[in-house]
């Protein structure tokens, strides 16, 4: 955790995290694995029927795939990267030292999934005859392959990675394939990614087909009975997981305290997983019997429901993830199993580079209150904004009586009655200064946005960490 | 220097080992990075001489063509910069962890919108391809203005990285830097920008020379009034200026260059980079000069040439960085060292249990598991949950129902938010602390 601290308040480090990895998440599964088949089966039955009209609609929706997977996409994905290093750079700093030549693989994949549709992309209007357009659907059929394998490879590292507990005792890619939830999660995503680009074209062949058009209603049925198509293994992978997981993760979560958030989880996975395949099943049944009755809003009904599915089905994670980053070695805050001890006796701060106070006194209770805040809380809370620290302790405590000895308390043992928070990293001093801060917070709600500077102001009673006058050595 | 250290931050490294050797993967970032640079240069120069040729057009007709054709260049180039940065970004986050992540974070806000700024830039640069034949006559104005904002971006996002690779390089001055702004007063970002900028559209424009320049180029259909060879000298041209200029943009970086790690390497290969280049610039004024049957012998060898150069100033670039922070890292390594041997001692004498933390030695009372409580219950007060007062009335001798409760809690008080489970507390303890609270539960009854 020794580095200037990067601190988004109000929105949230976690949040942004989130936003940016949900929008990456959406674009590759929507607009890549699920949708080049798509678009290259509607290239190949214009080419069968010898007609401009499915040709141009295929090379139209490439178009927006294209546009959007080399911007946003593109970016996002790199934006995963840069968010994380700024939000945890301990955590990803130490994976990468572990997981390298993983995500060495996954970047090549990367790469060649992108030289390929360009490709695919620019030479549509080029190759356009005879054996060079049967090439080009070739083509469009290795690129619908090799993003899907794309697919396979990235979520077998990922659950490489997130498995807690794989790390250090076993370090096969093996043993994350072997994990009985890989395959149910392949089915699942495979089968989400096909119906939600469905979806899409059909939305799309909206804007790029004339209304009222023999040629519209066509490729409404087109689209409607491809989404009708991959339902079933829709069906099978969902639940298939939804049955699978409590198993597999109990193995994670070994804690009873978290059973029953699980099941209310558990509960609504089913919930959206039968909501959603009703909404899709109806309005892709009508889009087959009777193309024209279904207006492009009606569209919005189950892609919204697939978001909010696809995000429900993320935050599984938060229950495994345990307080740590890397199961048994660092938590979530960025401080280490064996750093712990060290923190919990002397305290953090006089071992933090980048705080502003390196020691508590009776007169800088809340200044040096906010460094144990910044250093400790803010990976995972903000000031007043989004899971902000004093809504948490409101809903615990009510607006008014923040009891001191209580918050103190709490502070000791949140890893206990929390556990998916880390152990508090400081000592009895450092968690009275805590309070301390969060109580003037409360009556003073002030955001805090320069974080990761004015470290260099130090107290007069700390002893900087500094080359030359080094606080360590004791 | 001394004094200067005093304001270094001395910060603990990362306590895992390298995956790969520190020299492969030194080698591997300076060898991707140049990959990475190579495409990043290209889509910089081009989208900068494009919207240069297409305002030249608004009053010669044949220039908006050559604009046209520049900007569809890019989009190939700009995906590949992107993917392609992925790679040595991974290697550089890892022999540089501690000082790159620093400079990432001192300049967060600007660090993190580099994501929607290029992808920004990129959709721009698409609305500027695709509407070229339809953005015509009236609407001309908007589409230039597009090109020149999304123009705009490319050239402000290098600050943003070289803003860090700069900053990286001098921990002594990271104490000064409030933002992204103040860290351009750091180091000499702005020669670097230059430097940065005028390579880029030299070797767009000895990139366009040969792109345009090939054989199987079809110039007549698709660039009208552009006789091949005249193609060829103007981009010719443009790298022979870019690069005589790099003689002035060259020696202003190396002497603004704080002196920490300037090295003989460093000399040695800046001045081989420069014997190059002044050999680049003849071959190129004798291109320019030569008959247009004969313009172009020479262009493979020029790309030769000017690959050595970019060659020798990355690995300047590399040489530099490594003697700037040989210092500060040996530093760090003591710091760290220091700090697992003070881990060690703490673990042992916490094992062996004299001197430490209370953490171990006490026996386990019912008073300390109730520290677990302590949060949200009080003898007499009301916190986030009932008083133990309270409780002692409902469970009064009967702390196997307070053991049972807290394994798995139920629900009665809807003003307070629910309470969590405390089963892995386990048996024994649960029970010490039901004791403990129907007797202090008790005590405060009593006193009442
Ligand atoms: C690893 C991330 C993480 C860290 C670090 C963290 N928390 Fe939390 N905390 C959470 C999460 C997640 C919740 C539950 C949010 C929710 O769903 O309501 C939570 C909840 C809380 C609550 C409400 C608990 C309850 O019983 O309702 C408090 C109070 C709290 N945190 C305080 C803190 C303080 C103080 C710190 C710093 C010492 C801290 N947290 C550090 C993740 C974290
Ligand atoms: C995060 C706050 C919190 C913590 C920590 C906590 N409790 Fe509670 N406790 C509550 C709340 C809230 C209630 C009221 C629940 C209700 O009535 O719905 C409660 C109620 C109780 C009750 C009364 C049950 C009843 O039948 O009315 C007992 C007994 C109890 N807690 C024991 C414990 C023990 C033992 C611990 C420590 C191991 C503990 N609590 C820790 C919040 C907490």
């Amino acid at each position: 955790m020794d580095f200037p601290i990067f601190f988004l308040d109000f929105f949230g480090n976690r949040m942004l995290i989130a936003v940016i990895a949900s929008v990456h998440v959406f674009i590759s599964h929507g607009l890549a694995v699920g949708a080049y088949p798509v678009v290259t089966l509607l290239e190949w039955r214009g080419w069968r029927k010898k007609s401009e009209e499915w040709d141009n609609l295929a090379y139209k929706i490439t178009f927006v795939l294209f546009i959007v997977t080399t911007s946003v996409g593109a970016l996002t994905g790199v934006g995963i990267w840069l968010s994380t290093s700024l939000i945890a750079p301990f955590g990803i700093g130490s994976l990468l030292r572990i997981f390298f030549w993983a995500w060495f693989v996954e970047w090549f994949v990367f790469v060649i999934e992108v030289v390929l549709i360009v490709i695919y992309f620019l030479t549509w209007k080029r190759w356009k005859e005879g054996a060079k357009k049967k090439l080009h659907i070739g083509f469009g059929a290795f690129l619908s392959a090799f993003s899907w394998i794309t697919m396979v490879i990235i979520t077998a590292i990922l659950g490489f990675m997130m498995g807690s507990g794989v790390w250090p005792e076993s370090r096969s890619l093996f043993s994350a394939i072997a994990n009985p939830l890989y395959l149910p999660q392949l089915a699942f995503r495979t089968s989400y990614a096909m119906i939600i680009s469905g979806l899409l074209t059909w939305f799309l062949i909206f804007f790029f087909t004339k209304r009222g058009t023999d040629f519209r209603r066509r490729a409404v049925r087109f689209a409607s009975t491809w989404i009708l198509a991959w339902v079933p293994l829709f069906v099978v992978g969902s639940f298939w997981y939804w049955n699978k997981a409590p198993e597999a993760m109990r193995a994670n979560i070994d804690v009873a305290l978290l059973t029953q958030r699980f099941a209310q989880w558990h509960e609504t996975l089913a919930l959206i997983i039968a909501v959603a395949v009703i909404a899709i099943v109806i309005v892709a049944l009508v889009g087959v019997i009777r193309p024209r009755m279904i207006p492009g809003i009606a569209l919005l009904i189950p892609l919204v429901l697939g978001v909010w599915l696809l995000g429900h089905f993320e935050r599984v994670r938060e229950f495994i993830r345990k307080p740590y980053i890397i199961a048994d070695y660092m938590y979530s805050n960025g401080v280490t199993v064996s750093e712990l001890q060290v923190f919990q006796r002397d305290g953090i701060l006089p071992y933090a580079t980048y705080v502003r106070n390196q020691n508590v006194t009776d007169n800088n209770m809340v200044e040096a209150g906010r460094d144990v805040f910044l250093v400790t809380c803010t990976r995972c809370h903000t000031t007043t904004g989004i899971n902000g620290v004093v809504s948490k302790f409101n809903n615990l405590y009510g607006e008014e009586s923040w009891d001191e000895s209580a918050m103190t308390a709490l502070i000791h043992t949140m890893h206990i009655s929390r556990t998916f928070m880390p152990p508090f990293p400081g000592n009895d001093r450092e968690a009275e200064a805590l309070t301390a801060y969060l109580r003037s917070l409360r009556s003073n709600p002030e955001l805090i946005l320069d974080a990761h500077a004015g470290w260099a102001r130090r107290s007069s009673s700390g002893t900087p960490s500094m080359a030359g006058a080094d606080g360590r050595k004791r | 220097m001394i004094l200067a250290l005093m304001q270094t931050p001395v910060p603990r490294d990362i306590d895992l080992p390298l995956p790969v050797g520190d020299f492969e993967l030194k080698l591997l970032l300076v060898v991707l990075f140049l990959v990475h640079i190579f495409f990043v240069n290209l889509m910089v120069g081009g989208s900068l001489l494009s919207v240069f040729f297409e305002i030249l057009g608004l009053s010669a007709g044949r220039y908006d063509k050559l604009a046209k054709k520049i900007t569809e260049t890019i989009t190939v180039n700009k995906s590949l910069a992107v993917v392609l940065g992925v790679g040595p970004l991974l290697c550089i986050n890892l022999v540089y962890t501690l000082h790159f992540y620093s400079a990432n974070s001192l300049t967060g806000y600007a660090w993190i919108s580099i994501v929607p700024l290029v992808a920004l830039a990129f959709l721009l640069a698409y609305i500027h391809k695709y509407t070229w034949e339809i953005w015509t006559g009236t609407k001309k104005q908007l589409h230039v203005l597009v090109g020149v904002f999304s123009g705009l971006l490319f050239l402000f996002v290098p600050f943003i990285f070289l803003s860090n690779a700069n900053l990286m390089l001098f921990p002594g001055e990271w104490h000064k830097v409030t933002g992204f702004f103040s860290s351009l007063r750091v180091g000499n970002v702005f020669p670097r920008y230059f430097h940065f900028l005028s390579a880029s559209l030299a070797l767009t424009g000895l990139f366009l020379a040969g792109w345009f320049g090939r054989k199987r180029y079809p110039v007549e259909k698709y660039l009208p009034g552009f006789p091949r060879a005249e193609l060829r000298r103007l981009f010719y041209r443009i790298a022979f200026y870019l690069t005589l200029a790099q003689l002035a943009f060259g020696p202003l970086l190396l002497f603004t260059l704080p002196f920490e790690g300037l090295s003989r390497e460093l000399f040695l290969l800046i001045l081989l980079g420069i014997l190059i280049a002044v050999a680049v610039l003849l071959a190129l004024r004798w291109e320019i000069r030569s008959p247009d049957e004969k313009i172009g012998r020479l262009y493979i060898g020029i790309c030769f040439l000017f690959s050595l150069i970019v060659l020798a100033m990355g690995t300047g670039r590399h040489v530099y960085r490594e003697v700037s922070l040989a210092e500060h890292k040996k530093l760090v390594e003591e710091a760290s060292i220091d700090f697992r041997a003070l881990e060690t001692a703490t673990r042992l004498s916490i094992e062996a249990g004299y001197g430490a933390g209370e953490a171990v030695t006490v026996e386990l009372t019912g008073e300390r598991v109730f520290l677990n409580c302590a949060a949200c219950h009080a003898v007499d007060r009301v916190l986030a949950g009932p008083s133990l007062e309270e409780i002692y009335f409902l469970y009064d001798g009967d702390p196997k129902g307070i053991a049972d409760w807290a394994r798995a809690p139920g629900r009665k008080r809807t003003e307070f938010a629910p309470m969590p489970a405390f089963a892995h507390l386990g048996d024994e303890k649960l029970r010490l602390v039901a004791d403990y609270i129907l007797e202090k539960g008790g005590e405060a009854a009593l006193n009442q």
